[in-house]
Order: structure tokens, then sequence, then C-alpha cells
């Protein structure tokens, strides 16, 4: 059964007009925990590998990892990935860690 | 005799070719000497593959001697490179020689890496799967298509990012217009399978670009990721398990940097090199910089972006020789023409922060181009792009539009 996600958290924060948070700082898990379940995903210990991966690439680089950075440094293979974060996981993955969208796409 | 220092250029392509042409006007050749050095001594018009696989261009146009394009006084060296050691600024190349630099340029470009996705290679490649990002793929694609009498066209993006990513979009495109002519459109399915949400990368330019697809009759597949390619079957299959038949496919497979970047351990995942977006400078070494699609900056890959780059760059290499910090003014400018098929273009203009805008360019209300809308100026443009590229662009001439993108003309 799903246990029920707080979401109000997310009301005091801001977002920008592609659902992405705006500052990565104020970012916690509890706010994770809400905005992955906004996009209708239940957070188990293998999306929080992901997650806190991404959380240490931005802390040390200032970016969102790719998602080949994610299947290297992370150890998740690309189809975990896609079975984790479904539709995209580079991007969910960054939404859900309120990082900004990775900048593979030019 | 007094040793001269080295200005090192890595990678004689659109990039290594127009640093060259500029560097030897600007050093003082007393105290420096240029080298130059690639592995291959002919230089492919890239832009012009796009056309190869409709018989619009033949070979001969997009291939010329690299010498025809190089400084008498820049000494060329061909020979693959073996390492770059950075941290004892110093490269070894195949033929065994090694070369001190006080600068190194890198400009080895990318390329695409079919390897990296499964079943791409198997039995279909070069049968009824080809590529158009090489000359080779382009030119195999032109011969299959001449007898080709129909079926479905499936157009894939592997992975993102890509060298031109407005290409696959204009080879959609162009097939439409070509089995138009040939008579045979209603019996060809065209389908562009892609990673991102929509059409292209930036929101406006994506959702004028999505409604041509749809006006042309063209299927979109979005958010398509390709896992794998089943060849016995004719179909491919997303990460997600979503599949699709072809009977055709053009694809574009994993774009890479050079593999000598891996083996000298200055690449990122994709064996692009970590460098400043605004100042072009390697993240790590202070003497390297890059130019082209050689790096990991977030600007497309493009000959465009590579022409915009290059007075950043010339002035950051003569500070830095000069013993100055190197000036932020790279802002990720792109323009390209965008063939829209039966003698048709679109132009966009956009950089790291401003999307494409309608408008005109590059003179404000007058043009002659029109900014993301159809006209055949913008297919005079592009058709003529490839007389400027060999004979003004490479050799570092002057181009009527500035480095950094302008606002004039453009409705925001």
């Amino acid at each position: 059964m799903m246990s029920a996600v707080d979401t109000s958290i997310l009301d005091s924060l801001e977002f920008d007009d592609q659902n992405f948070l705006v500052n990565a700082t104020d970012w916690t898990p509890a706010v994770g925990e809400a905005i992955a379940a906004e996009l209708g995903i239940v957070l188990g210990e293998r999306h929080w590998v992901v997650l806190n991966f991404c959380r240490k690439e931005w802390e040390e680089h200032g970016e969102s990892p790719t998602i080949r950075r994610i299947t290297k440094g992370a150890d998740v293979g690309t189809k975990e990935l896609y079975d984790l974060f479904p539709g995209g996981p580079g991007k969910i993955a960054a939404q859900i860690a309120g990082l900004k969208k990775p900048t593979g796409c030019v | 005799m007094k040793t001269k220092k080295t200005l090192l250029i890595l990678g004689a392509g659109t990039g290594g070719t127009m640093i060259a042409n500029k560097m030897v006007e600007r050093l003082d050749l007393e105290e420096w000497k240029i080298i130059i050095v690639d592995r291959d001594e002919t230089h492919y018009y890239q832009p012009g593959f796009l056309f190869i696989p409709f018989d619009i261009y033949r070979p001969g146009d997009v291939i010329k001697p690299k010498r025809n394009f190089l400084p008498r006084l820049v000494e060329t060296v061909v020979s693959d490179i073996e390492v770059i050691e950075p941290d004892e600024s110093r490269v070894k190349l195949a033929n065994g020689r090694t070369i001190d630099y006080n600068e190194l340029v890198i400009a080895t470009g990318s390329t695409v890496v079919p390897e990296e996705t499964e079943g791409l290679l198997d039995g279909g490649w070069r049968k009824n799967i080809f590529d158009f990002y090489t000359f080779e793929g382009a030119s195999a694609l032109a011969r299959f298509l001449r007898t080709w009498d129909g079926g479905r066209l499936v157009v894939n993006v592997v992975e993102m990012p890509i060298k031109c990513p407005v290409a696959p979009l204009e080879f959609l495109f162009l097939a439409d217009w070509y089995f138009h002519e040939r008579g045979i459109r209603s019996k060809v399915d065209l389908v562009y399978a892609t990673p991102l949400d929509g059409a292209f990368t930036k929101p406006r330019a994506s959702s004028i670009l999505g409604d041509m697809l749809e006006q042309k009759g063209i299927h979109l597949e979005p958010t398509f990721s390709t896992g794998r390619v089943d060849s016995t079957n004719h179909k491919i299959v997303s990460w997600d398990d979503r599949e699709l038949d072809y009977d055709l496919l053009v694809t574009v497979p994993t774009n890479m940097g050079a593999e000598v970047i891996e083996r000298s351990g200055m690449g990122d995942d994709l064996r692009f090199v970590p460098a400043d977006k605004h100042t072009l400078r390697s993240d790590k070494w202070e003497n390297i910089w890059i130019i082209g699609d050689a790096g990991n900056v977030p600007a497309s890959k493009a000959g465009s972006v590579a022409h915009f780059m290059l007075d950043v760059l010339i002035e950051n290499i003569e500070r830095h020789i000069d013993g100055l910090a190197p000036l932020p003014l790279f802002d990720g400018h792109a323009n390209c023409f965008i063939e829209s098929g039966f003698e048709k273009g679109i132009l966009i203009d956009f950089n790291y922060d401003v999307e494409p805008l309608p408008g005109r360019f590059p003179l404000p209300g007058m043009g002659p181009f029109a900014l993301l809308q159809e006209s055949p100026a913008n297919h005079w443009g592009k058709m003529s792009f490839r007389w400027i590229y060999w004979n003004v662009l490479l050799k570092g001439g002057e181009m009527p539009f500035t480095s950094q993108m302008s606002m004039a003309g453009k409705w925001a």
C-alpha cells in the first residue's frame, strides 16, 4: 500500500516554468519525497542511490549529472534507471533532487 | 639560435583550420611557431553530408584537400595522436614525434560511435540501417535510396548531445520533398524518434518545428531513448520498452569526442574536454583551449558555433600569452539554417540564455533572412553557405555577423 506523502511542504517553494526547483539549497529529502509523490513515484532505496549521487554531483560540480554520468558513477544500469524514473531519468531524477534540468540538450 | 615557442593545434577540421589561419596573422612568427596535427589529409564539409543521400550534393562538393586551407607558414603534420600529456605540456604522436607546446588548442571534434548501441552494427548496418553523419554513411544511403520503393522510414537520435541538432529534422524535411518528387511519398511513412520531449531543444523553435513535422505528415515519437536495435525483426527498442518497426532506419548514433581525449584522461563520459563555457579554457590546464565540438560547453555542436568561438579564443590566448586572465566573452551564440524542403528554409539564431526568436537577420527589420519562419531566401542562404565555408570561413575571413548574439530585429 502506498504511504501518503505530505506535499504541502512544496507550497512555500519556488519552481520554474518547467517545474524545477529554483533554489537547489531549498531542497531536503522530504522535499524530494513530495516532488516524487506529485510525479507519481514512490521512492525506494535504489531511487535514493541515484538521488544522493545527483546531489553529490551538484555539490561538487554545480551541475545535474547526465544519464551516462549517473550510470557510471552510481552503479545503476541504464535499464534500471529508466525503470526507476520512467519517461526520462536524467530530467526526472534532477527534478526530484531539486536540481536544474541537465544541460545535455542543446 | 633562440628556441621558438609553440602553439600546437590538434585537429584540422573547421575549428582547427580557422584558428590556424587567424593565429598565423596574429602571432610574431620570429618568436612563435604554429603546428597543426591531423590524421586525415581530406577536409570534409560536414554540413553537406545532409544533401548527399538525396543526390543534391555529389562527393566532390564536400571533399577538398586540407592543405588548400592551411597557411604555408603553419607546419602541418599528418599523424594520429598517441597521447596528450597536459601536465608536461607535451603531445606524443603516433609517428613517433613528441611536440612540446606553450599553448594548446584542442579541435579534435566529435564523431558518431554506433558501437555504443546494442545491435546497431549487427546484420542491418549499411543494408537497411544507415547514418548520414559520415561521408561513407551518407554515400551508402544515397545508393540505397535510388532504388528504394517505399516503406517505413524511421529516423532516430540515440542520445543527446549530437552534432547539429537540427540535422535530423532537415533530413526528414528533405526526405518528404525527395519522395514527393519521385512520386512515392504516399508509399513512405516518415517517423522521427527523439529522446527530447519535442522536435527541438528550445521551446519556441520546438513548437514551430513540431507543427511543420505534422503539416508534412511526419510522425513524431518523443522521449524515445534507443536502448537497442533488433535488426533481425527490424525494430528499435527504447530503454522503457517501447518498440518501433522500420523498413529503413536512418540513425544518429551516440556522438563522442576523439579517442585520444579518453586515452589522455582528459574527457568526460562522452570524451568531451571540460572547459569554461564563457572563456573556452580547459577547467584544469591554463594553457589548453577548446574550439568547436571537442569541448563540453553546452552550445550547439556546429560550425557556426566554432566560428563564433574564434574571436573569443584568439583574444583569450593572446591575453594568456601576455599574462592576463581570459575574458568570459563567449555567449553560446549559434546560427543555423534549417532546410525545410521544396527550396525553402528556416533560420534560427540563439545563445546560452536566449532561445530562437522570430525576426529578421542579420539586418534588423530588413533581413534578407527571416528568423524562425520558412522562406526561399533562407534556403538560398544555406545553399550559398557552402561557397562561403570553403572560401571565407575556413580562412578566417570576416563574416557579416558578430560573435555575440544581438537582440536587434527580434521579436521577444
